[in-house]
């Protein structure tokens, strides 16, 4: 049953992955990118990692693609088809992506992996904060301050950008 | 974790969409078409950052923590983009890459 969940997530997350990059009219581009985000988090949420799909539902499905759709319709018509690149660079492109996908899925077949399955820690929203506000070993409280600043940055960068002058 | 499903499948769709993105990258010529390509590639790296970090270090948290701070720089970049983009639109009335040179020459 699990089995048929994942495939079927799985299905969708390429399929409007590809959407998101082919369709013409902006808005529905980003309504199958909202679609690929929503079902990565469902992915998220069968790996156990329960904090970590609200995020991404929160952050990512709730925040990024609002914050793209609101500049859609403040920066085209609704009705706009996108422009297309000429049949040339969209092949060379193609190319491009397919060659890459094809030497990394070939050395990712060549490697052995071996999964662990003993030993697990039970990832909580309380493990998640003793992580992000201790030091030493397993502790992130350097990175969780490089990035408080960093969006703090992004937030005053952002309001002095977009400001009327 | 599931038992029936290799940590490879993980890969293989992680890779997928991150080459997907990587080719909207190359063909769109809205910027905000571009940065819908940008997000899937993110999203592409924390799916194979979960994936490793479940099946191959169940007894770290790694992959996962590093997954949140993607997203937190992710929510960031999109944020100063987007800023930028309507600048651009206000200033230029456009946002194809193309059209938008006035600092190139």
């Amino acid at each position: 049953m699990e089995t048929i969940i994942f495939y079927m997530l799985a299905a969708s997350i390429v399929v409007f992955s590809v959407l998101t990059v082919t369709t013409r009219l902006i808005l529905r581009a980003a309504v199958y990118l909202l679609f690929t985000l929503l079902a990565t988090a469902a992915v998220y949420l069968m790996l156990n990692y329960q904090f970590l799909a609200a995020v991404q539902l929160t952050v990512y499905a709730g925040g990024v693609v609002i914050l793209i759709v609101f500049s859609v319709l403040l920066t085209s018509h609704i009705n706009d088809r996108l422009e297309l690149e000429s049949k040339g660079r969209r092949l060379t492109a193609a190319m491009v992506s397919l060659f890459g996908f094809a030497i990394t899925a070939a050395a990712i077949s060549r490697t052995e992996f071996t999964p662990v399955t003993n030993n697990a820690v039970e990832v909580d929203t309380k493990a998640i904060g003793n992580a992000l506000m201790s030091y030493g070993d397993n502790g992130y409280i350097l990175p969780f301050e490089v990035i408080s600043v960093l969006l703090l940055a992004a937030m005053i960068g952002a309001i002095v950008i977009a400001k009327k002058r | 974790m599931i038992a029936e499903i290799p940590v490879e499948h993980y890969s293989y769709i992680a890779l997928f969409v991150f080459f997907v993105g990587l080719y909207g990258f190359f063909t769109r010529k809205n910027m905000i078409a571009m940065l819908m390509s940008i997000e899937l590639i993110l999203n592409a790296i924390n799916l194979q950052f979960v994936a490793f970090n479940k099946y191959l270090f169940p007894d770290l948290m790694e992959g996962m923590i590093f997954s949140l701070f993607i997203i937190g720089v992710a929510a960031a970049e999109a944020a100063v983009a987007i800023a930028i983009i309507i600048n651009v639109y206000r200033r230029l009335k456009t946002i194809n890459v193309e059209e938008v040179n006035s600092m190139k020459y």
